[in-house]
């Protein structure tokens, strides 16, 4: 018990929750954008793969790590492009089409890397984004370690959480994707062209994804390898359901997560090897899918998602 | 005369093999109300969809006010003052009065939106037409009558100068309907011009004051509402002396269904209260009331897809508790669903699949399909009720509205069923196959079937029925002979007023 | 540019689907194959010659193809019900681990002829309980079992992980964990002497038949079409909408678990976290290609098994990594979807 106690009380661990969070954030915000204009997007696993990948290598080849994390931006919203012509111009199913996405998104992020990075005994590495020092507050006993030595790509996720919780429910635009999203005739009955409203959400979504993805390979550790992004992006999902659809929820979804994550860390270590490692790792799907049992009945889904609009048709 | 607000020229519009519109040319004037008539499939949502901006049209053009309106764009329509109130509500439940009405009305581009300012203007367009809404309710907890209102704000809040209505009064009770259209009359007074859609002879006659009639994608005729009468209508209508069959007398047999106090609850609302209705052989019970109050989860208890919460239901004399629909099925009870396409079909499968669907253990040995048996059986099923478009192995999706009820119908008559459940019948169908339907319905009447209507169709309910009861928030009225039946009569009941107890309308 | 629904689909068209979608989806990976400086004839020719080339790659390639038809056929008879199971890699895991703890630990010194078929159930019904778990979160809380069924791949294979390194560890293994081995009377026997071929693929193609059979002519194969064509309709019609699906769960749950205990029998004899390279999902763009028919599986599998061996052999030969093939195979996915679509509709100005 003390040792629960200990870890709680560690500034490392509220450090870690925030680094953990911050991927979960983006992909999740990334996945939000695109349900709330009715479209799911189950390419964000191959997408944030793409991205780590192709973040990492930009910087490797001597970008900055700001250039590397848009051009993971870009790439992301590449395959948004991808995934919106499928669904909203094709009206294809939308799981096939993002499962297509993200096996696709996957095995072109390997063979580029394997092609263009040669193997090695120890894989290559660059050299990450770093914790700011903000002059006062990362002086502050615990919380100036817990929450202000943080790298800048979290600070930036926060940001734009609020930014999109805002967008989503103050200004027209977001009302213009939450009606597309609810009932697509009716936003063009209001002169709103939803398939170009569903465009631009996957779009700016498929970015965000990318950038979750950049986080990995540029902030939490500092080289590639396949398979590192380990069902994140499902968990994403997951919590977009969890956080009903709303950007401060998902933000205070992700940390809750993050923390049961770094916890179960610690928690690790501390036991020190009596449990199975592999059941602490199991904890995050299995939250996820308990998740989704409690909050799936209650929240309310945007009525018109995975419906393809077609003109016309009723 | 003065240039007409509204002019469509010459307008085709043709989908796949139909022709939709037909060269249909219409003027509207300032201040007038105009009704656009016709039967189903007729063309007239057709029309105004391509006035709105919701389909391009293959030829012709619009002009409002003498400027000709950009085709297949909505919001070139808004802007030069069109609003549409949608048959299906163009409308978001999850989202409140305000945001549906506000939708698309600041630009996309601006970086907050302005609540306020908007709550202050529609409230005083509320004021002013006296459609009274409470803008921060959540729209999917508002009645029919009031998400309607909704609907028209959001045209007016976009100040349209021309207002379109398809088939207002579909959804709404007689009461609400007369308050409707004393509302519209006033939007006229006050300036605004409007289009309304509809079958509905009575509300046409006494609302519109210029008529116009389209039949088989064509205009046909245009009148004065002064200067014509309802059988005229009619005829121009459907094109020949309009006959639907009328039922003769006859005498009932034996109660085959019987049921005392039976509520039915739907997630987790009473859908149905304690209703009481028996139900004879060789007689058509029929069940009249504005779509929303309870006929669905009528309908459903007696397909079997809805559990009974209370009271006691007889099937030929026996008590029944729950009822699975082979329950149903083996009993001899046919059902024709309200929602032929959702309900009555699998689109994608065949014609015989879909004939045999209901009935598989009739059609199968040691859990193997006997697909020539089924595909004999579509096959008799085509030739007995002259189902045409499509063969036993064709995809049932190709089929025209009316031969698909004809389908439907014929699966269920052909094995002489005693009871049959008929839900909405002829809705969405076209004259000649509405009276095919009710011919065979008669049929099965003559035959000693026991048939239940449940329709929103006056005229249906009065030309089929040997008993009529009202449906009513749930709640049946007692059964009056089809010798009281009157219009005025069923009106009354519908609203709820019947001896002893006043209930109340959805 | 509008899209409008077809009447009637040309039915060369339909046939002709699948090889449109390899057809483009192989152009396009042209296109990667060159941007890496490779010539693209020559590079498809070495993956041919890689899957077919000598007897031993041949043969191969049969054995590769045995999983990715179970799989595929998993994957194929749930999606026709619109079950999305894409959980058939952790079934899979989860059927092989099952077999190797069975055989290692209870059934062992079974004669083959008991010990075989035993197992093989075993396997099944092991994927078939990992499904049965999102389809009653479906049932009972209208979870989507898209998300639970990838979430659990990854519960399985940690569980098979877990006990790789506790219970079923071999301790005569140096280095890398592997789970204690089936018996020798556990094998499948071999369909080719010297090589890999095993009577898994006999299974696969058997049960790819049995499918087709029950799919087209028994009660059980209209109502689950039905239910996944228009779920309404079919309640309205009296097709037992859950219990059918729970029939759709446990056939589809048990291949994909049959899949891992045929890999385990067939092949290596033994449990390791890479048993299979992606075969779950791998089984997913098989039955899309083969437009969820059972018979069109078996061809698809084949088509799938020849670019993961080619690739290999062609890997070698040329320097191109042999990850081409998963792009391949991915791409064959969206091509075959486009191209479905094109069945349907046509273009209208």
């Amino acid at each position: 018990m003390s040792a629960v106690f200990d870890i709680i009380a560690s500034a490392g661990l509220w450090a870690a929750v925030l680094r953990i969070a911050t991927p979960l954030i983006l992909g999740t915000l990334g996945a939000l954008l695109c349900e709330r204009a009715g479209v799911l997007n189950l390419g964000i696993e191959g997408i944030m793969t793409f991205g780590a990948m192709i973040g990492w290598l930009a910087v490797y080849n001597g970008a900055d790590l700001w250039t590397g994390f848009l051009i993971a931006a870009i790439a992301g919203g590449l395959f948004g492009v991808l995934h919106a012509a499928l669904t909203v111009t094709l009206g294809l199913s939308q799981h096939v089409s993002g499962l297509g996405v993200t096996l696709f998104a996957s095995s072109f992020s390997y063979y580029v890397f394997r092609l263009l990075v040669p193997v090695a005994g120890t894989p290559p590495t660059i050299t990450p984004f770093q914790p700011i020092h903000i002059p006062g507050l990362s002086d502050l006993p615990f919380l100036g370690q817990a929450i202000f030595s943080q790298t800048p790509p979290t600070y930036a996720a926060i940001l734009i959480a609020l930014a999109l919780a805002y967008l989503v429910f103050r200004t027209p635009l977001g009302l213009a994707i939450r009606m597309t999203g609810e009932n697509p005739h009716a936003a063009e009955a209001q002169g709103i062209n939803p398939m170009v409203v569903r465009y631009g959400a996957v779009i700016a979504g498929s970015a965000l994804m990318g950038m979750a993805g950049a986080f990995l390979t540029l902030s939490a550790f500092n080289s590639f390898f396949p398979t590192m992004v380990q069902g994140r992006g499902w968990i994403c999902i997951a919590l977009v359901v969890f956080a009903s659809w709303r950007p401060q929820r998902a933000l205070l979804g992700a940390l809750l997560f993050a923390f049961f994550d770094g916890f179960q860390l610690r928690l690790q270590t501390a036991l020190g090897g009596v449990v199975p490692y592999q059941l602490f790792l199991m904890i995050p799907y299995v939250l996820s899918i308990a998740a989704l049992a409690v909050m799936a009945r209650r929240a309310r889904v945007p009525q018109a998602l995975m419906q393809p609009y077609r003109r016309g048709e009723r | 005369m003065s240039t007409p607000v509204l002019q469509i020229e010459n307008v085709s519009k043709r989908f796949g093999q139909t022709l939709a519109n037909d060269n249909i040319s219409l003027s509207l004037h300032k201040g007038e109300i105009v009704a656009l008539l016709g039967e189903n499939g007729a063309g007239k949502t057709t029309l105004m969809s391509i006035l709105f901006g919701h389909y391009v049209p293959d030829s012709g053009r619009v002009m409002v006010d003498g400027q000709e309106l950009p085709a297949g764009r909505p919001r070139a329509a808004i802007r030069a003052g069109i609003g549409m109130v949608h048959q299906h509500f163009a409308l978001a439940p999850n989202l409140t009065v305000l945001e549906n009405v506000t939708t698309g009305t600041e630009s996309l581009w601006s970086p907050r939106s302005r609540r306020r300012e908007a709550r202050a203007k529609l409230l005083a367009i509320s004021e002013r037409f006296g459609l009274k809404v409470d803008p921060d309710a959540r729209l999917g907890d508002l009645s029919v009558g009031e998400q309607q209102r909704v609907e028209i704000l959001k045209a007016l809040y976009n100040e349209a100068r021309i207002l379109v209505l398809d088939e207002p009064t579909a959804v709404l009770t007689q009461i609400e309907a007369e308050r409707l259209f004393a509302t519209l009359k006033d939007m006229a007074a006050q300036g605004l011009s409007l289009i309304f859609i509809s079958h509905k002879l009575d509300e046409v006659m006494s609302t519109a004051d210029r008529i116009v009639v389209l039949r088989g994608g064509r205009h046909v005729a245009e009148r004065p509402a002064s200067e014509t009468s309802k059988p005229e209508l009619a005829e121009l209508m459907v094109g020949r002396a309009v006959t639907r069959p009328v039922r003769e007398p006859s005498e009932p047999g034996d109660v085959v269904l019987e049921a005392a106090a039976v509520t039915v609850r739907i997630g987790g609302v009473d859908r149905l209260k304690a209703v009481d209705f028996r139900l004879r052989a060789g007689e058509v019970l029929g069940i009249i009331g504005v779509s929303g109050n309870g006929q669905a989860a009528l309908a459903q208890l007696l397909s079997g897809t809805a559990a009974m919460a209370g009271g006691d239901l007889l099937l030929f004399g026996q008590p029944v508790g729950a009822l699975s629909v082979e329950d149903v099925v083996t009993a001899g009870i046919g059902r024709i669903p309200e929602d032929r396409n959702k309900d009555g079909a699998i689109g994608e499968m065949a014609i015989w699949e879909n004939a045999i669907l209901e009935r598989l253990s009739n059609f199968s040995r040691h859990g193997l399909v006997d697909r020539e048996a089924g595909m004999a059986f579509a096959q008799t099923i085509i030739d007995t009720f002259d189902v045409r478009g499509g063969s036993p192995a064709s995809r049932i999706r190709l089929l025209s509205g009316g031969n698909m009820q004809k389908l439907i119908l014929g699966r269920n008559l052909i094995d002489r069923p005693r009871v049959l459940i008929a839900a909405q019948p002829a809705r969405g169908l076209d004259e000649g196959a509405v009276a095919a339907v009710h011919e065979r319905i008669l049929d099965a009447r003559r035959q000693g079937t026991a048939v239940l209507l449940i329709s929103e169709d006056l005229d249906e309910v009065m030309a089929l029925a040997d008993r009529i009861q009202a449906i009513v928030g749930g709640r049946l009225s007692p059964p009056i002979p089809a010798q009281e039946a009157s219009t005025r009569k069923l009106g009354l009941m519908m609203a709820g007023e019947w001896e002893g107890e006043t209930a109340h309308a959805v | 540019m509008r899209f409008e629904r077809r009447e009637h689909r040309p039915v060369a068209l339909v046939i002709a689907t699948p090889l449109i979608a390899v057809a483009a989806a192989l152009a396009i990976a042209g296109i990667l194959i060159a941007i890496a400086g490779a010539p693209v004839f020559e590079a498809y020719w070495n993956i041919l010659k890689g899957a077919y080339g000598s007897r031993l790659s041949a043969t191969e390639t049969l054995t590769r193809a045995t999983p990715l038809i179970l799989t595929g056929l998993a994957a194929a008879v749930a999606f026709r019900a619109r079950l999305w199971n894409i959980g058939g890699e952790g079934q899979l895991y989860l059927g092989a681990i099952t077999v190797a703890w069975a055989s290692s630990h209870f059934i062992g010194t079974w004669p083959s002829a008991l010990q075989i078929p035993a197992l093989l159930i075993m396997g099944a019904v092991a994927g078939m309980i990992l499904l049965l778990v999102p389809l009653w979160l479906r049932l009972r809380f209208s979870v989507d079992e898209v998300v639970t069924t990838l979430l659990l791949n990854f519960v399985a294979v940690l569980v098979v992980s877990m006990l790789i390194d506790t219970v079923l560890k071999d301790p005569t293994a140096f280095g890398w964990p592997q789970s204690q081995s089936v018996a020798d009377a556990a094998m499948l026997p071999k369909l080719l002497a010297r090589s890999r071929l095993n009577l898994g693929l006999v299974i696969a193609v058997v049960l790819a038949l049995v499918l087709a059979f029950v799919q087209s002519r028994t009660v059980f194969g209209i109502q689950s079409r039905a239910a996944g064509l228009n779920p309404q309709g079919a309640v309205f019609a009296g097709v037992p909408l859950g219990r059918t699906l729970v029939v759709v769960a446990c056939l589809s749950g048990g291949l994909a678990g049959l899949a891992g205990a045929v890999e385990v029998m067939g092949v290596k004899g033994y449990v390791t976290t890479d048993l299979s390279p992606g075969y779950g999902y791998s089984g997913i763009v098989v039955a899309m290609l083969a437009n969820l028919n059972p018979l069109g599986v078996v061809v698809a599998g084949l088509f799938t098994a020849t670019m993961f061996v080619g690739a290999d052999g062609m890997s070698r030969a040329m320097g191109i990594p042999s990850y081409i093939a998963d792009v391949i195979v991915a791409l064959s996915l969206l091509t075959m979807l486009i191209a479905v679509f094109f069945t349907q509709y046509r273009i209208r100005r």
